[in-house]
């Protein structure tokens, strides 16, 4: 179980928390102009790696806002959490 | 019978209080203070149960949670009863029962022993290679298997006690109460850090508390007495809580631990009543300290498992604390100096010590000269080669090692005796610090897996990271303390510490015998059976993982995760297979260290709390008139409503008939009520539904059909525009939290830009939904200055009316096909609202119905059901809704994917209606639909998802998904069951009114 930074209201529980997959893939803005090969690539391929990943998380038993988070999958380290719509640390 | 093995009085053990149990049916007398195995030892009881596979008789081997043998069940029989306690951990009280498991009929006589003589049949993987063909022979092998094996009987009566959880918070956590854990947590709390200390015992001060030996002293004293002066402080000591009878059941990331604290597992029956048995921490600490402690390890010879083979310091510790002696003529058999310090306890107090077997050439220490000054004989350099006797030890023969401890030479020297000690050294109790995440090291000098990358905040002091001498424990407690606390000084930095010092190692993993291997029983895992010939067998056929032989070998899969073998295990597997014990690895330690009750586990969960239901309020109304419920995501539904004794068939027959000849009323207040506001609510709309919504006048209502991403029906429901920006929609009853969900992921995330505010309004309203023929005259009983005109409220429309005073919303809307009317109003009064509706309608007869006759009545219409006619597989053109699909906007969520290769294709599945060619029969929903009968195998071309017997058509109707099935209207098609075969004809879903007069009528 982590203890999650939620960045509107601070550490809570994990069991707070869903969690909502790969994070920085933007929905096309054109979808009906892409083939099929390249929607397939946005609708179904994810990386899922084990090391550092960069993942959607939503404080969905809090105040609802979702917000990306760096983890390191291998050992669940939580390396940075930070808004949408912001730049990723580095880390 | 029962004799006598008490030798001195301790201070422990309450003697004045003497206490009654039963064994087996026998009835023993203890102490206060006792566990079941003191208890049972100071009656000289040595054999309490059977092993796994062979059933050889077991004694007890420990004095602690490790114990792999004696496991016994509580109070059989009873509703307190429980399998899989350990004899050693259990304290008894007056009137406890106890029985020993695993065999049958009795521990002295046992029909499964006939596995020990038949054991050449029964190597390593047996279970696997002889029960695992042919695999229907599988029911017959578990019998079989499940009835001479059994662990144990689960108790089948209600469980009457109480289990509680409660949150923990602190600084910093310290587990086990040992002299470290005691120090570490006083210079904890005494620097300001909130802290908890737990231990799983009853008495703090683990070992050193019971600690008599001259040679271990801290500043002159005695350890024990020392220590005792230490723990009498603790009480003083503001921001420390103390645990006992608490043991850390997991140690997962983050610092977040689970113990059970044990409360009443000790008192006797009259006392555990209306009490909280277990309690549950959940323990959340910024910091951790493990002072775990380490277990001694028995060592691996011939016949190692006989009753009255125990650990050495186990004996110790029932002769120090408890003041029992374990037998009458005691041999000791080690290979380092801690079988000394047992024997010189014992001798002190005069219990017989015979000799002591030491696998090393000498020791060379101030111990080694005290046991010979007590006139006991050592014998050096020599092992165990084999023991006797059956349900207990009566004989063991040694004989000298060769140089390089792979052979004995010599003469075989006999020994007479009642209980052999083993010392076979000291294993760090590190399983709580690799659950935590955390990574060890092998210390190929101790031959011991010590801590060395941690994994959160924490540290591990003691034993359980390596120190064993009490000079090293203490040295390097205060310096790790000083560190991981940030602090100057700890409170012992100025203490002197003297003991003996070991001079001497020799390990050998197996010990070998007179006899080959394959003539000798030497057991790595007690409680599985599995012995050192079964893991060498495991490496000849090719095993080479550890993980892989252990489970081959079912070497540590039992309840005490081979906290005793596990490690002989890894050193036979090295030695055998030429590499390294630290290239090996070790196993994985799971959750829990020792096993948890269920109870504990659920706490207050149970009985209605069990699964929160949610009620809607009219409910109390609906269990008034004895509806049945039906589960619905998480609401309670009323599912029917039978009168005089209506079969379910009955009840629903008469509900559609009425609903659809006068009037029926629905409880429609689980649909999901989102309220959507703001000045992009209809571009928002637009987007995440498949049709348009910028025309739709306000006041006027919508059905909507939701798609995911890859073009599937996700969620459907008519959305009402309630205003310029302002819409109320709703959902299907068990999608409600998800479609919220998903609409707040787009707008953060995907449309940020749009100005849109939702809200969940589900709970806020009730919903009445009057349907039928003359559910507008009931309307106007109810609202006489509301105008219920086609032309002022027609179908699909909206108004906002007063009921009295109170204020409704009103969507004429219908998901029946009548004329319907669905009336909401504030939740707190929708019992009222409901009540008048049916006073109103009385002279209507209005009909109650419950969700079986809405599915049937909206089955008539071939309206669908998400997550009954679709899977999440069906795109609306598979639905045949195309008429749903906006052509003109330019996107929405999962327009894109309907024009994949692959949801384009013609002979997806698709919804069509299916007649039976008897109009009695009703189809089973899910059988499956074919084409051909006399071809086998035969394609499966798709299966019924709706199917019910209509009322209002007199004839059995069904929908249904059949692959290419769009096409396929009037043709015939087959659902084979298992006694006949059904003959259907595909028609059109909708059954009943296919040109919607009824609507308007
Ligand atoms: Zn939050």
């Amino acid at each position: 179980m982590f203890v999650i930074n939620c960045p509107y209201c601070g550490e809570r529980d994990q069991q707070e928390f869903k969690a909502g997959g790969e994070a920085h893939i933007e929905r096309p803005k054109q979808p009906t102009e892409l083939s099929d090969d390249e929607w397939a690539e946005y609708l179904f391929m994810r990386k899922n790696i084990k090391g550092v990943q960069y993942e959607r998380w939503n404080h969905a038993h809090g105040c609802r806002k979702w917000f990306n988070m760096i983890r390191d999958t291998s050992n669940d380290e939580i390396k940075a959490i930070y808004k949408m719509g912001e730049k990723p640390p580095s880390i | 019978m029962s004799e006598n093995l008490r030798v001195k009085s301790s201070q422990y053990i309450d003697e004045t209080t003497r206490v009654s149990f039963k064994f087996n049916g026998t009835t023993y007398y203890g102490f206060k203070g006792d566990t079941l195995a003191s208890a049972l030892l100071a009656n000289n009881v040595h054999l309490v149960g059977r092993s796994f596979k062979y059933h050889r008789p077991r004694g007890i081997m420990t004095s602690g949670s490790e114990e792999p043998n004696a496991i016994v069940q509580i109070n059989p029989n009873t509703n307190r009863t429980e399998p899989n306690v350990r004899a050693t951990e259990v304290e008894i009280y007056e009137g406890m029962e106890a029985s020993s498991q695993n065999c049958w009929p009795s521990v002295n006589f046992d029909i499964g022993g006939i596995n020990n003589f038949l054991s050449p049949l029964l190597p390593a993987g047996f279970y696997y290679k002889t029960f695992m063909w042919p695999a229907s022979f599988w029911e017959k092998y578990e019998y079989f298997i499940r009835h001479s094996a059994g662990l144990g009987k689960s108790p089948t009566l209600k469980d009457p006690d109480i289990y509680d959880h409660r949150n923990i918070h602190c600084d910093v956590l310290v587990v086990g109460a040992g002299i470290s854990g005691i120090l570490a947590a006083k210079n904890a709390a005494k620097n300001n850090y909130k802290t908890l200390l737990l231990d799983e015992k009853n008495e703090l001060g683990g070992s050193t508390i019971y600690e008599n030996n001259e040679s271990n002293k801290i500043d002159n004293k005695i350890s024990s007495e020392w220590l005792k002066k230490e723990i009498e402080e603790l009480k003083n000591i503001k921001n420390l809580e103390i645990k006992t009878r608490t043991s850390v059941a997991a140690y997962h990331q983050y610092n977040y631990l689970l113990a059970r604290e044990n409360l009443t597992d000790h008192l006797e029956k009259k006392d555990k009543t209306n009490k909280i048995r277990q309690r549950l921490l959940k323990i959340r600490a910024k910091k951790v300290i493990l002072a775990t402690g380490a277990l001694e390890r028995p060592m691996v010879f011939n016949n190692n498992d006989r009753p009255g083979i125990m650990l050495s310091s186990a004996i110790k510790k029932y002769s120090d604390f408890y003041g029992v002696a374990c037998g009458r003529k005691i041999i000791f058999f080690t290979n380092n100096d801690s079988a000394y310090e047992s024997a010189l306890s014992l001798n002190d107090k005069g219990i017989k010590v015979e000799a002591v077997v030491d696998i090393r050439k000498q020791s060379e220490t101030n111990l080694e000269k005290r046991v010979i000054d007590a006139g006991i004989k050592i014998y050096w350099e020599h092992t165990v080669v084999d023991t006797s006797g059956y349900k207990r030890l009566n004989n063991v023969s040694i004989m000298k090692l060769s140089n390089d401890g792979t052979s004995v030479t010599g003469n075989k020297i006999s020994i007479s005796c009642d209980c052999l000690g083993v010392a076979g050294g000291w294993t760090p109790a590190v399983h709580l610090y690799t659950q935590s995440g955390s990574k060890l090291a092998f210390d190929e000098d101790k031959k011991i897996f010590i801590p060395n990358k941690n994994n959160s905040d924490q540290i591990s002091v003691g034993s359980c990271c390596g120190d064993f001498k009490l000079d090293e424990i203490l040295k390097n407690l205060n310096e790790k303390l000083k560190n991981f606390l940030d602090i100057n000084k700890t409170d012992f930095e100025n203490i002197t510490v003297n003991n003996d010092q070991e001079i001497s190692k020799r390990n050998i993993w197996l010990l070998p015998s007179d006899k080959a291997l394959g003539k000798t029983k030497p057991f790595v895992d007690y409680q599985n059976d599995a012995t050192a010939k079964d893991i060498k067998l495991a490496l000849r056929e090719g095993f080479r993982s550890i993980e892989h032989v252990k489970r081959y070998t079912t070497t540590g899969m039992g309840t005490d995760q081979g906290k005793l073998g596990n490690m002989h295990a890894l050193g036979i597997i090295a030695d055998t297979a030429g590499v390294k014990m630290g290239e090996l690895g070790t196993t994985t330690f799971r959750p829990p260290y020792t096993p948890l009750t269920f109870g504990t586990i659920v706490g207050r969960n149970v009985g209605k709390f069990f699964d929160i239901f949610r009620r809607t309020p009219m409910n109390d109304w609906h269990v008034e008139q004895k509806a049945e419920f039906e589960n619905v995501g998480q609401w309670k539904r009323a599912w029917y409503y039978p009168i005089n004794g209506e079969t379910m068939h009955q009840a629903v027959q008469r509900e559609s008939k009425a609903a659809r000849e006068s009037s029926g009323i629905l409880d429609a207040s689980t649909l999901g009520k989102i309220d959507i506001q703001g000045s992009d609510a209809s571009e928002f709309l637009n987007r995440v539904y498949t049709n348009a919504w910028s025309k739709l006048g306000i006041g006027k209502c919508r059905y909507g059909l939701m798609l995911n991403e890859d073009g599937m029906v996700y969620d459907d429901g008519v959305t009402t525009r309630l205003g310029e920006n302002h819409y109320l929609m709703t959902t299907t009853t068990g999608g409600a939290a998800n479609v919220l969900g998903k609409l707040e992921d787009y707008l953060q995330t995907e449309w940020p830009e749009l100005d849109v505010y939702l809200t969940s309004v589900t709970d806020q309203f009730a919903t009445a939904s009057l349907c039928g023929p003359n559910s507008k005259k009931i309307l106007k009983k109810i609202i006489p200055d509301l105008d219920l005109s086609d032309e002022n409220f027609p179908h699909m429309s909206f108004k906002e009316a007063k009921i009295g005073s109170i204020v409704c919303r009103i969507m004429r809307i219908s998901f029946t096909g009548e004329q319907s009317f669905e009336i909401n109003v504030q939740s707190s009064y929708g019992k009222d609202l409901w009540e008048k509706c049916i006073e109103a309608g009385k002279e209507f007869n209005i009909t109650p119905y419950g969700t079986e006759t809405m599915h049937l009545l909206r089955a008539e219409k071939g309206f669908i059901i998400v997550g009954q006619d679709t899977d999440g597989t069906m795109t609306p053109i598979d639905l045949q809704m195309d008429w749903i699909v906006s052509k003109k906007k330019y996107d929405f969520i999962g327009k894109r994917s309907l024009y994949r290769s692959d949801t384009m294709r013609e002979d997806r599945k698709q919804l069509v209606g299916l007649l039976t060619d008897d109009p009695k029969v009703v189809l089973e929903e899910g059988a499956q639909i074919v084409s051909e009968l006399n071809k086998n195998p035969v394609e499966m071309l798709g299966h019924v998802t709706s199917s019910y017997f209509s009322p209002n058509l007199n004839k059995s109707i069904a929908l249904a998904v059949v692959r290419g099935g769009k096409d396929m209207m009037g043709k015939k098609l087959f659902i084979p069951m298992e006694d006949k075969t059904i003959n259907v004809t595909v028609s059109n879903p909708v059954f009943f009114d296919q040109t919607n007069e009824r609507l308007n009528a």
